[in-house]
């Protein structure tokens, strides 16, 4: 293969006492996590050792390990692919092993696999044979051509993107409209297109504390929480309804991130994200322990469920006074009425977010809130009020939360703590920078991939999380900096605009 | 009437006596500047003159009135702009964006007015109009925080080392500006600088401070005159 790497070859003696390090590595992490498992047996609880799969766990590393040595050495590009091919069949034998919690010896079920059937036989070497064409052609290097090729591909891509934004934008409002339609008596496709839209508005909520204003926070599911509670005690105690609602949990979330921008003002970066984590967990560990008030661990249950606009119910016994959605509009009732309405509300919660967003960011402040992200030295010293700015950042935000907690809390009919966990607040941050900060349409690319994705694959149970985490390694090695990350002028002067297409007409 | 003066100001850092006691002014329509090595002081003082830090004891005034004691955002709305040292643009931001952001404790009713008096100033900056300001060159950038600062209708520019990292035909470029805006916009300026020989060529007068204190001041051809001046800041530079 290449000569390019011939000058660098490695000893023998350096590549085992690489192969040895590694080794020692894989059993030093495989020998609690693989090793030891709890087995239940009539007698009781017993730990079983099961070092076969620490065995493979090892085998499987040292060979994967030797074949990017092959790599980095340029021996050959066959061995690689066959090296590549058994470290991928060692680790389907440990998923398999891992599988049938059995502690005794059995021989290799790849082994089993492949010469049990003539069918099996075939699904195996074709398997087998897919693995090893992958290995072999993606280790192919690169001509620079192509190289060349494939940058020129992406910046295309940037450039279509860049000049289409209000295109794509459009074509995605009117997909997520006719939605219902496509999938109108399909329950769980609406449920999951809910569940996403909430994540979405979230996920723009949040975008314009972390993405414009640049400050980072990791407690933003406090803000969902308080809109939550809000909403459901109000309804509980004062019998207020939704819609009235509504806005007092946007209030109440406003204020809370008031409340949690203040002894914050002068922190930024890690120390601000550790305070709005800590803050975060203190709103949680309230709602459970203050059980007068929020029920505790128990949560609030039989929420209200919105009317329509209060003219009609969704139920379908109607009580007396007011009348059925569907003897409203003259159809038949449908359970799926009030999931399709849930729908088109927190669609049109979700596009007030992002409208309200991006007038803010053609707006002075949206644009001080931009420059301050920059620099703060700076901005003080053009006379603009920091503490001012980064308050009105921190209670439209929040402000944002609250609303998509108040329907949450209406969608659900139940809430409790466990809801508003720190994990939430990972996957709304990790929503907004994986759609690369500051961009609109990539939040919610990132929210169908982050939300959309492991619900619609929930048949692969426990593999789902670790392709998952899979997937997130791929977008950081690809896209380090999100999904559509680069960030235009908010606005471009006539002129130049005038002058653009002067040049594109020549 | 002097239009900034300075009384016996005192700055800390922690427990670091930055500032001891200075006490100097600048009057309406003049250029002044400030020269002194590595660590005398001078960025501290032109910061206390922003408020940040503040100054422990002594007054700051800005035309008869007290702003020592004034948070950094509201003494800009009284007229004094700041071009910082290091430049301090928003990188990631538009040419035109940083523009913007000089404005706006401006009515918007002067926005294209002052945009293109600052074109006039700076031609380059409008070629440059929708660059992110963060992938001009130095002296390009050095040119947008001017311009930034003159956005802001100042009627007190202060400068940090304008010179600062550029190359000298950019930088006489500059300082030509500089007296520019202070003859025909009829804005004081006072200018805090190491370029010592440009700087008192430029400068109606002018100030020498070492280690927190003024020394010497005094027209700045006087100054380039001096002979301690010459020794210390410019002998074997020029």
């Amino acid at each position: 293969m290449s000569s390019a790497f011939a000058s660098s070859r490695t000893s023998g003696s350096e590549i085992v006492k690489e192969l040895a390090f590694f080794a020692v590595i894989a059993l030093l992490m495989s020998v609690m996590i693989l090793g030891v498992e709890t087995v239940d047996r009539p007698t009781g609880l017993e730990l079983a050792v099961r070092w076969d799969l620490v065995l493979i766990a090892i085998g499987s590393t040292v060979i994967g390990r030797l074949a990017l040595i092959v790599r980095r050495e340029g021996i050959s590009r066959l061995a690689q692919a066959i090296l590549i091919t058994l470290a991928a069949v060692c680790v389907f034998e440990m998923f398999v092993r891992f599988r049938e919690m059995d502690d005794r010896w059995a021989p290799p079920v790849v082994l089993d696999m492949a010469f049990g059937s003539v069918s099996s036989m075939i699904v195996t070497l074709c398997f087998l044979a897919i693995v090893f064409a992958i290995a072999y052609f993606s280790m192919k290097e690169k001509s620079a051509a192509e190289v060349d090729e494939s940058t020129k591909l992406s910046s295309k891509i940037q450039v279509a993107y860049r000049s289409n934004t209000k295109k794509i934008g459009l074509i995605g409002i009117i997909f997520f409209i006719i939605f219902p339609f496509l999938f109108g008596e399909n329950r769980s496709a609406i449920d999951l297109a809910t569940l996403v839209m909430i994540y979405i508005m979230l996920g723009w909520g949040l975008n314009i504390v972390v993405g414009l204003a640049g400050l980072l926070d990791l407690g933003y599911v406090a803000f969902y929480a308080v809109g939550a509670y809000s909403y459901a005690l109000l309804s509980q105690n004062f019998d207020l309804s939704f819609w009235l609602c509504l806005p007092l949990a946007g209030i109440f979330a406003a204020s809370f991130g008031i409340v949690l921008g203040f002894p914050v003002l002068r922190l930024r970066g890690d120390y601000l994200a550790i305070v709005t984590l800590g803050f975060g967990e203190i709103i949680r560990v309230v709602l459970i322990n203050w059980y007068d008030l929020t029920g505790g661990p128990d949560g609030i249950s039989s929420i209200e469920r919105p009317s329509f606009f209060g003219l009609a119910e969704f139920s379908r016994r109607v009580p007396e006074g007011s009348i059925g959605f569907g003897d409203l509009m003259g159809i038949e009732y449908s359970s799926m009425h009030r999931l399709i309405f849930l729908y088109y509300l927190i669609l049109a919660l979700a596009l007030v977010t992002n409208f309200v967003t991006m007038r803010l960011r053609k707006l002075p402040i949206g644009r001080a809130w931009e420059a301050l992200r920059e620099d703060e030295i700076a901005c003080r010293s053009l006379g603009i009020n920091p503490t001012n700015t980064k308050l009105s950042a921190f209670a439209i935000g929040a402000m944002f939360g609250g609303f998509a907690g108040a329907f949450f809390a209406t969608r659900q009919g139940f809430i409790s703590p466990e809801s508003f966990t720190f994990l939430e607040s990972a996957v709304i941050l990790a929503i907004v920078v994986m759609g690369g900060m500051g961009s609109q349409i990539g939040v919610v690319l990132a929210a169908v991939v982050m939300i959309g994705f492991p619900e619609m694959f929930r048949e692969l149970a426990e593999y789902r999380m670790l392709i998952f985490g899979a997937g997130m390694v791929a977008i950081m090695l690809w896209r380090p900096r999100g999904l559509l990350s680069f960030r235009d002028p908010t606005i471009l002067l006539n002129m130049s605009k005038k002058e653009k297409v002067a040049g594109e007409a020549k | 009437m002097s239009m900034l003066k300075i009384e016996g100001v005192h700055t800390f850092y922690g427990n670091i006596e930055a500032l001891r006691g200075i006490d100097m002014e600048v009057n309406e329509g003049e250029i002044v500047t400030l020269i002194g090595a590595n660590g005398a002081g001078k960025t501290t003082l032109l910061m206390t003159c922003c408020g940040s830090p503040q100054a422990t004891k002594g007054r700051i005034l800005f035309e008869g009135q007290d702003i020592s004691r004034m948070p950094t955002h509201e003494i800009c709305h009284l007229g004094i702009q700041q071009s910082p040292e290091g430049r301090r643009i928003f990188p990631r931001m538009s040419v035109h964006e940083n523009l913007q952001m000089g404005a706006s404790t401006q009515d918007p009713k002067y926005f294209d007015d002052d945009l293109e008096m600052v074109f006039d100033l700076f031609p380059r900056l409008k070629e440059r109009i929708s660059q992110r300001a963060g992938t001009m060159s130095g002296g390009e950038q050095q040119m947008l925080a001017i311009g930034r600062a003159l956005m802001g209708r100042p009627r007190l520019l202060l400068l940090d080392e304008p010179s600062l990292g550029i190359a000298p035909l950019v930088v006489k470029q500059i300082f030509e500006t500089i007296k520019k805006i202070n003859r025909e916009k009829k804005v004081t300026v006072f200018l805090v600088e190491q370029n010592a020989f440009h700087a008192l060529k430029l400068a109606h007068r002018g100030y020498v401070m070492v280690n927190g204190n003024i020394t010497l001041s005094g027209t700045g051809a006087e100054l380039l005159a001096n002979p301690e001046v010459r020794a210390a800041y410019l002998e074997g530079g020029h």
